[in-house]
C-alpha cells in the first residue's frame, strides 16, 4: 500500500495506541496535520509550543503511558526544549515530534530552519533526523521503545517536510530487531550474588532505611515496596520524584527527605547505617553536603541505569535492575533486618518533637499558603491528582498534601521548570478525565504559561487552579531574606498585577478570590461545584511566609533549620 | 591589575592517566558528535581519538578513545558513553595490556648538509621515506605512541615544515581480554 510519509507517521502513532497528540502546526509540519483530520487520534492545539511538551509530560506522569507532542520546525522546535530538558531531568516517557525543513533546504540556513537534533542532543535519551520516508514507521517504533523501557526518558524525531509529502510502502516492525538498536540493551540479568550481599548487609542493620525515588514509580513497584517495607518493618521516605509511590497515611513513611524535607526523615537518613536507595539517584537537593550525608551509612543501590553507580555516592551494593523485581528478589531471599524497636523509638521521638508545623492561620488573613493547600486537600476526592509549578507552593503542596497513590503528584523536579504546573494539570486531565486535577501554583510561574488555559477552556478540560498568591518571587525571596541579609533583588511581582480573575475570565474560566478565612472556604467550595469549565482561585497570602524545614545550599543536613517555634529547644 | 592568562586546559600527558577505550558504534550521521557532545557535558577530557569502518562491516564503526581516567572515575565514562544508543559494545582496555600504534606523517626541510644525518635517524627508528624533492622529505613512521614521540623529538632538529600524528589505535595483548 502506497500512502505519504505524512499518512505512515499518524498510522504509525495508532499503532502505538496514541489517543492525543499535544502540539501546534506551523510550515514544516504542514503535510503530517493533514492526514490527522482523518485519524481517531484526539489534537489538543495548545497556544505555546512548551505548552504542548508539559501537557504531554503531565499526560504521561498521570497515565504511565507516554505522552506524544508535535510542533513546527525553528521556533517551534526551540519552544519545545524546556519540556524536553525537563522530561530528560525526570526521566518521563515523552515523544516530540518536530516538522524539520525540506532534505535538500537542510544546511542552507532556511526559514525556520534549526538543526533540533544537535540541539536536543544532551536533553533526549535518543533523537532521529529521518533520511526516508521508508524509515518513519520504524523510527516511530523505536522511539517508543527507547522512551518506555529501561530508564524511561525524551525522544525526538525529526521529519525533513518532503520526506512528509513523498511516497513509501506502508509497513509496520513487529520485532525488536526491526527496531534496528543493535546497541540498546536496557534490561539486564538480576544479578543474583549482588542480591546476596544485600541480604546480608541488610541481616546486619540496626538503622535502616528506604529511600524511594522516582525509579520506583517508573516501574510501578508501589505494591512491591509496601510488601517488602511491612514485612522489614523500615521507615521509608518518598523524594520529590517518588510522592505517592508509598501512602503518606502509613505508619512507617517519614515523608520527603531534603532540603526542605520532614525533619525525620531527614534525620533518619543521616543516623541510619543502612541505607536503601530505590530508583533515586543521591540529587544535590536530598544529599545536601555529600561528605557529611548519612556519613554512617552502607548503601544499597537499586538502579535500572548502572551510570548512575557511584556517580555521588560509592554504593556498597549496587543492583542494577528496576525497584519492582529487585524488592522482589529481597523478598524471595526473606532478606531481614535486626529488630528495629530501637530505631523505630528514636524515629518516634523525632517524629514527635519536631512536626511540620506553620503559624495559626489569622482569620481576617492574609491567608496562610499551608492552610489553603490543607483546605483544598481536605475537601478533595481521593484520588485527585496535584500538579504544580516551581518554588515554595511546590514545597508546601508535597509537604501538606496527603499522597496514597502513584501518579497524584505532578511536579518539575530535576529541572525545576517554572510554569509547569498548568500545562501539566492540562495534560494529567486529558489523560485521566474521571480525576479531579488541581494545580497548586505560584503567581510567578503561573504568569509563564497561564495562556495554555485557553487551550483548557476551549478543548473542554476543566481544571483548578489555586494559585498561591504571595506577589512574590516567594522562594527567591526567602533566600534573600534568610542569606542575602533581606536585600531584596527584582522579586515584587504585585499582587495586583495582572489581576488574576479578570485574566481567568478573559481565557473563559471561572475566576475567584480569596483574602481571608471565610472566603477561602467559600471559593474551595464553588470550585468544586463547578466541573465543566477550568477555575482559577487568586489566593491572597502572606509574603512573609518561608517554607521549613530547610537545610541551606551545600549545608550539611547535620544543620537543618526547623520552623521558628519549633527552634531553642534541645535538638 | 594584569589579565589571567588564557586558560590552555589541564591535559596532563602523563601516560599513567590514559585510559583506552575501543568503542564499537553504528555507523549513522551524527554519532562523533553524540561522542564528543557527551565528554563535553560530563567533563571528560579525550586525550586523542581515532574512528574507521570496523571489520569489513559498513554497519559498524570503531572508535578509539583515549581518556583522561584522572577528569573523571573510568566507571562513569563507560557507564554514560554505554547509554548512547548508537553505542554497541566497549571494551576497556588497561594501558599495560594495550598493543598500541600510531601513526606519524612529517614533512622536512633538508640541504645536502644535513640530509645524512636526517637519513640515519629515519632508518633508526625505522620510519620510511614516502615522499623526496630537492628541498624536503616526508616520512611515515607506524610505532608506539613512545616511539612516535621519541621520533618526533629527534626531528625537532631539522626544520619541519609540518608534522600530523593519527591518534593512536589499540588492540589487547592476546591472551588479555578487554573487559566490556
Amino acid at each position: 500500500m502506497q500512502i505519504t510519509g505524512a499518512q505512515a507517521l499518524i498510522k504509525s502513532l495508532e499503532q502505538q495506541g496514541v489517543e492525543t497528540i499535544f502540539g501546534l502546526p506551523g510550515g514544516a509540519i504542514l503535510p503530517v496535520y493533514d492526514p490527522l483530520i482523518d485519524s481517531t487520534i484526539r489534537h489538543i492545539l495548545v497556544r505555546h509550543e512548551q505548552g504542548a511538551g508539559h501537557m504531554a509530560e503531565g499526560y504521561a506522569l498521570a497515565t504511565g503511558r507516554p505522552g506524544v507532542a508535535m510542533v513546527t520546525s525553528g521556533p517551534g522546535a526551540t519552544n519545545i526544549v524546556t519540556p524536553i530538558g525537563n522530561a530528560h531531568m525526570d526521566s518521563t516517557p515523552l515523544i516530540v515530534i518536530t516538522g524539520q525543513v525540506a532534505s535538500a533546504s537542510i544546511g542552507t540556513d532556511a526559514f525556520q530552519e534549526c538543526d533540533i537534533t544537535g540541539i536536543t542532543m544532551g536533553i533526549t535519551k535518543h533523537n532521529f533526523l529521518v533520511k526516508s520516508a521508508q524509515e518513519i514507521p520504524r523510527a516511530v517504533a523505536a522511539a517508543f521503545h527507547l522512551a518506555t523501557t529501561g530508564r524511561p526518558g525524551p525522544v525526538l524525531i525529526d521529519v525533513p517536510k518532503d520526506l512528509a509529502q513523498s511516497m513509501m510502502d506502508w509497513w509496520y516492525p513487529t520485532t525488536i530487531e526491526e527496531y534496528d538498536l543493535p546497541g540498546y540493551r536496557p534490561e539486564v540479568a538480576l544479578d543474583e550474588e549482588a542480591v546476596a550481599r544485600a541480604v546480608q548487609l541488610i541481616s546486619q542493620s540496626e538503622r535502616p532505611v528506604l529511600y524511594v525515588g522516582g525509579g520506583t514509580l517508573k516501574s510501578h513497584a508501589s505494591r512491591e515496596l509496601l510488601a517488602f517495607a511491612e514485612r522489614t518493618r523500615m521507615p521509608v521516605v518518598t523524594t520529590l520524584m517518588a510522592r505517592g509511590a508509598f501512602p503518606d497515611s502509613h505508619e512507617q513513611h517519614l515523608g520527603m527527605p531534603g532540603m526542605h524535607g520532614m525533619y525525620s526523615a531527614v534525620t533518619a537518613i543521616q543516623r541510619s547505617d543502612l541505607l536503601i536507595s530505590l530508583g533515586a539517584r543521591f540529587d544535590d537537593r536530598v544529599t545536601g553536603k555529600i561528605p557529611t550525608f548519612a556519613a554512617g551509612a552502607k548503601v544499597i543501590h537499586v538502579d535500572i541505569d548502572k551510570a548512575e553507580f557511584n556517580k555521588v555516592r560509592i554504593a556498597d551494593v549496587a543492583i542494577q535492575s528496576n525497584v519492582a523485581s529487585a524488592l522482589r528478589a529481597l523478598d524471595a531471599a526473606s532478606a531481614a533486618p535486626q529488630n528495629l524497636d530501637v530505631w523505630w523509638k528514636e524515629i518516634r521521638s523525632w517524629q514527635e518533637q519536631y512536626p511540620l508545623v506553620y503559624d495559626e492561620p489569622l482569620a481576617a488573613g492574609p491567608l496562610r499558603p499551608q492552610h489553603v493547600i490543607e483546605a483544598i486537600a481536605r475537601d478533595a476526592e481521593p484520588g485527585t491528582i496535584v500538579t504544580s509549578g516551581v518554588g515554595q507552593h511546590q514545597m508546601w503542596a508535597s509537604q501538606f498534601w496527603k499522597f496514597e497513590e502513584p501518579g497524584t503528584w505532578i511536579n518539575s523536579g530535576g529541572a525545576g521548570t517554572m510554569g509547569f504546573g498548568v500545562p501539566a494539570a492540562i495534560g494529567a486531565k486529558v489523560g485521566r478525565p474521571d480525576r479531579t486535577v488541581w494545580c497548586i501554583d505560584g503567581d510567578g510561574c503561573f504568569q509563564m504559561t497561564a495562556q495554555e488555559l485557553v487551550t483548557a477552556r476551549a478543548e473542554g478540560i476543566p481544571i483548578k487552579v489555586a494559585i498561591l498568591n504571595n506577589a512574590y518571587l516567594g522562594m527567591v525571596r526567602q533566600w534573600q531574606e534568610m542569606f542575602y541579609d533581606e536585600r531584596y533583588s527584582e522579586v515584587y511581582l504585585s499582587a495586583d498585577l495582572p489581576d488574576y480573575v479578570k485574566w481567568a475570565e478573559a481565557m473563559g474560566c471561572v475566576g475567584l478570590r480569596a483574602t481571608n478565612v471565610k472566603e477561602m472556604r467559600d471559593v474551595i467550595d464553588e470550585a468544586n461545584s463547578i466541573n465543566d469549565v477550568p477555575v482559577v482561585i487568586d489566593f491572597r497570602t502572606d509574603s512573609s511566609e518561608k517554607v521549613f524545614p530547610m537545610v541551606a545550599a551545600g549545608a550539611s543536613n547535620d544543620d537543618i533549620v526547623v520552623h521558628p517555634s519549633q527552634r531553642g529547644g534541645a535538638k | 591589575m594584569t589579565p589571567p592568562e588564557p586558560y590552555l586546559g589541564v591535559l596532563d600527558h602523563t601516560p599513567v592517566r590514559h585510559h583506552i577505550l575501543s568503542v564499537l558504534v553504528e555507523n549513522k550521521a551524527g554519532v562523533l558528535a553524540r561522542i564528543a557532545g557527551l565528554f563535553a557535558r560530563r567533563g571528560f577530557n579525550i586525550y586523542s581519538l581515532a574512528v574507521a569502518p570496523a571489520e569489513s562491516n559498513a554497519r559498524f564503526s570503531r572508535v578509539t578513545i583515549v581518556v583522561d581516567a584522572e577528569s573523571a572515575p573510568l566507571e562513569q565514562i563507560v557507564g554514560q558513553l554505554d547509554k548512547l544508543v548508537n553505542v554497541v559494545a566497549i571494551s576497556d582496555i588497561a594501558p599495560k595490556d594495550a598493543l598500541e600504534r600510531e601513526l606519524l606523517l612529517a614533512t622536512i626541510q633538508t640541504d645536502v648538509d644535513n640530509r645524512t644525518s636526517l637519513l640515519d635517524i629515519i632508518a633508526e627508528a625505522r620510519a620510511a621515506i614516502v615522499d623526496v624533492d630537492a628541498k624536503s622529505v616526508t616520512v611515515m613512521l607506524a610505532a608506539t605512541p613512545k616511539g612516535c614521540d621519541d621520533f618526533e623529538k629527534a626531528l625537532e632538529a631539522f626544520a619541519a615544515v609540518e608534522l600530523h600524528r593519527t591518534g593512536r589505535v589499540a588492540l589487547p595483548r592476546l591472551g588479555k581480554m578487554a573487559s566490556a
